[in-house]
């Protein structure tokens, strides 16, 4: 007798709070995984997305998993085979990950995740040591075209960004990408080390990793990879501008798991949007210098295509993937 | 002297009582993380980013800064009393450490590495704080080739610092160079010696390969010997403090070991372990009694926590002045930065003086409550050797395999540590000595690395890696440590005075 009078409590307490944690967030819990060790850009969107998921009562409970290693596609391969199915996983990712992908011959690919949105980017530039000859695109151009070999570029690990991009430039002035005379820096910090002491000839990373030297007047930036100016940089033209044709964005974005259900899709991309749309990460987004280049859905679907097989493309003519 | 006016003022911020408390919760928990191999200071910081969003700035940064002194310290307490040395910056400790720990000199050497990691960081900030802009000029001004150079001397005095033979030096050396080669290489982005496994393609560890070699492979070869070989630890011996002699003897390690450290962890690839290699093969070349390295010198501890603490400095230089986090922990400073709208760089200390100032001058008071923390602490951390070896051993075993998951939780990281613990067995049964091969794994990938970037950009022309004055100077070095002793023999006809074995 007690022990049925227990249940019926139990069972009365947990009708209860169901429609009220209902009320208070729509998705009881999510796991969101960072495939990169703490720190760096991923783990940082992951943490944001954690923050303002929690501030803004959109999920009760989230959690952050970081998984590290080879460009993200470790992290990937576990997502890929520990979450099918599962509704509360969630990973985040960027364009790092199509390259990697490609390089590292992942045998699992971006196809095997259901991708929600893209929500931030930073965009490239190439910068100069402020006593360089070179004092425009133009004369970055003339010199590429004279002999590219000359022109050396400090940027981040083969394959990643910075390399697809000096890749995408050198293709669009209609050199021979496998003549990039590409120097990979293992951080940030050694890259722009060599650029200020006049090492190699251009640096080319996100344009905040420049910003504060640009400021200060030791380096020149030549170009931006976006499609109109940036408000942190508004005197610097765009490569477009510029007569090259390249547009590109390190993009950060978030995916569920393979296998869930289109609901529990329209559900998951929902709260990503709320989250997304709301002062808490507009303020987050301000506060961490990431742009909003919010794009959800079909448009992000048809996008992210395009990004894969152009990066496809450039990795092969640089001569990275076979 | 407006410098001094400043530090003057950031010393107002930083006594701060409520500085001060973040200050001691940094340095608390900074201690702790550094204790178990595998979770550093830069994971710690990561963590903590998200929860200290909403306190204050100058507060945050303060303790951020006490849990990276706290990091190094924690560090050389493992390393010194259980071989396991958590952060690869302490890999050189453990050496010597050990070896005095389980002669009884635990406390000494405990001693004798806070106190050298409080002089070397007093000096070292106190570098930071006058001359960081002057240099982080000469750190810009080295090239890739001058980069290498560095590295070439660094193996040659280390190669020379290591082993009872040369032969079984470079074997263990050519194992450690040989597992710097897998994974995915920088330059070309192809993986190379991964065998198709993923988790191979970022490389081997350097933490899970020393805390293999060093505390699995003294267990399996502990237990190996059973009964045979009953080698007694003596928990304590003699007094846990430093004596006369141990002062006499550490003085100037600490003093050449800051300035080796805080110059070197100053470039932007110049990091904390080369400066410890190099301190412990320039302590062990300038030591009166050079065949106590290898059975426990106070001067191998005494140079290399120097050196490394004088390095942590150094790794502030080109982060405040600069904006180039040269460290994981450095990079997670940097995002902390970052969170509260600030771009470190040549602007900072023009744009937010107080905070700069607040943390460099944060920076002595966590170095002083690291000693005071950490000395009366010595009598109860040495009281570890007490415990009964199987149990000891036991727990190194959990200890070590609990912080290599940590970090990593993939069964083949978890595959590899008792892989490489294997290998660390058969090198000690076979008397190779074990830290060339860490050597080998850091600066193998590293000289790879600047010598292609030298080379490319130079478009080929080898030429290049001897046209720099700084590249020459280090050569020069170089060929003496190599040299040095053959001339010595030729000119008096005596063999050069050769260390004692190591391990």
């Amino acid at each position: 007798m007690t022990k049925m009078l227990r249940g019926a409590i139990v069972a009365a307490v947990l009708a209860s709070c169901i429609p009220f944690a209902g009320a208070q967030a729509e998705v009881a819990e999510l796991k969101i995984m960072a495939p990169a060790a703490p720190g760096g850009g991923w783990d940082q969107t992951a943490r944001s997305m954690q923050h303002v998921l929690q501030t803004d009562k959109l999920v009760s409970n989230v959690q952050v998993l970081n998984v590290p290693g080879a460009g993200g596609t470790i992290g990937l391969a576990q997502f890929v085979n520990a979450s099918k199915g599962d509704p509360h996983a969630l990973i985040v990712g960027g364009y790092v990950m199509v390259g990697a992908i490609l390089t590292n011959k992942s045998p699992v690919t971006l196809d095997q995740v259901t991708p929600l949105a893209r929500l931030t980017g930073e965009f490239e530039a190439i910068a100069v040591p402020a006593n360089s000859p070179l004092k425009s695109m133009a004369d970055l151009v003339a010199a590429l075209k004279a002999d590219p070999a000359k022109v050396s570029w400090a940027g981040g690990s083969a394959g990643g960004t910075d390399h697809i991009a000096a890749g995408l430039i050198l293709k669009a002035i209609g050199g021979d990408p496998k003549k990039l005379n590409y120097i990979a820096f293992s951080g940030g910090g050694e890259s722009l080390a060599s650029i200020l002491g006049g090492k190699v000839s251009v640096g080319i990373s996100s344009l905040s990793e420049f910003d504060a030297q640009a400021k200060a007047g030791k380096l020149r930036i030549l170009g931006v990879s976006s499609a109109q100016r940036l408000p942190d940089a508004p005197d610097v033209p765009t490569f477009k501008e510029s007569g090259v044709n390249v547009e590109i964005q390190n993009w950060r974005m978030v995916a569920a798991a393979p296998g869930i259900t289109p609901e529990q899709k329209k559900e998951l991309s929902a709260v990503i949007e709320k989250m997304a749309k709301s002062k808490a990460w507009t303020d987050m987004l301000k506060q961490k210098g990431w742009a909003d280049t919010y794009l959800a859905g079909e448009a992000f679907e048809k996008q992210l295509a395009i990004d894969i097989a152009n990066t496809a493309a450039v990795l092969k003519e640089i001569g990275l993937v076979q | 002297m407006d410098t001094f006016g400043a530090l003057a003022q950031g010393l107002m911020v930083a006594l701060q009582p409520m500085n001060l408390v973040f200050a001691f919760f940094g340095v608390m928990l900074g201690t702790a993380v550094g204790v178990l191999p595998g979770i550093g200071p830069a994971l710690t910081v990561a963590l903590l980013l998200p929860i200290t969003f909403k306190l204050d700035p100058a507060g945050s940064l303060i303790m951020f800064a006490g849990i990276y002194y706290g990091g190094m310290y924690g560090g050389s307490t493992a390393s010194i009393l259980l071989n396991t040395p958590g952060e690869s910056s302490s890999i050189v400790t453990a050496l010597e450490g050990n070896k005095m720990a389980r002669a009884g000199r635990g406390g000494p050497a405990l001693a004798t590495a806070a106190i050298g990691s409080f002089v070397a960081g007093t000096i070292a900030t106190i570098g930071l704080a006058l001359i960081a802009p002057t240099v982080v000029d000469i750190a810009i001004s080295f090239g890739p080739e001058d980069y290498f150079a560095l590295m070439i001397l660094a193996f040659t005095t280390v190669s020379a610092a290591f082993g009872s033979s040369v032969t079984r030096g470079l074997t263990s050396l050519f194992i450690g160079l040989s597992l710097g080669l897998v994974g995915i290489d920088l330059q070309s982005g192809q993986a190379r010696v991964s065998f198709g496994v993923p988790d191979l393609l970022d490389g081997v560890e350097v933490t899970t390969l020393a805390v293999a070699l060093f505390a699995i492979g003294e267990t399996l070869s502990v237990a190996a010997a059973g009964a045979r070989a009953e080698e007694v630890i003596e928990p304590v011996r003699g007094s846990v403090f430093m004596n006369k002699e141990d002062w006499k003897r550490s003085w100037w390690p600490w003093i050449r070991g800051t300035f080796l450290g805080f110059p070197i962890g100053a470039m932007p690839a110049g990091g904390a372990e080369i400066p410890t290699f190099l301190s412990y093969a320039l302590e062990k070349r300038l030591c009166k009694k050079p065949d106590e390295f290898g059975n426990g010198a106070i001067e191998g501890v005494a140079g290399p926590e120097a050196a490394n603490n004088a390095a942590a400095a150094g790794v502030l230089v080109p982060l405040l002045t600069l904006g180039l986090p040269t460290s994981a922990t450095a990079a997670i400073m940097l995002a902390g930065f970052q969170q509260y709208g600030m771009n470190p760089g040549p602007l900072l200390f023009a744009t937010n003086p107080d905070l700069v100032w607040g943390l460099i001058a944060s920076l002595f008071i966590a170095n002083i409550m690291l000693l005071i923390l950490n000395l009366p602490l010595v009598g109860m951390w040495v009281k570890l050797l007490a415990i009964p070896r199987p149990w000891l051993y036991g727990g190194i075993l959990v200890f070590a395999t609990l912080g290599t998951l940590g970090a990593n939780p993939s069964l083949v990281e978890l595959g590899m540590l008792l892989i490489f613990g294997l290998l660390g067995y058969v090198l000690r049964r076979y008397d190779y000595p074990i830290a060339p091969v860490v050597v080998g794994l850091i600066l193998g990938p590293l000289a790879e690395q600047q010598l292609r970037r030298a080379l490319a950009i130079s478009v080929g022309d080898p030429l290049v890696l001897f046209q720099s004055p700084v590249a020459l100077t280090l050569y020069t070095l170089a060929a003496l440590a190599l040299f040095g002793p053959l001339l010595f023999y030729l000119i008096t006809g005596r063999k050069a005075p050769v260390g004692g074995d190591e391990d």
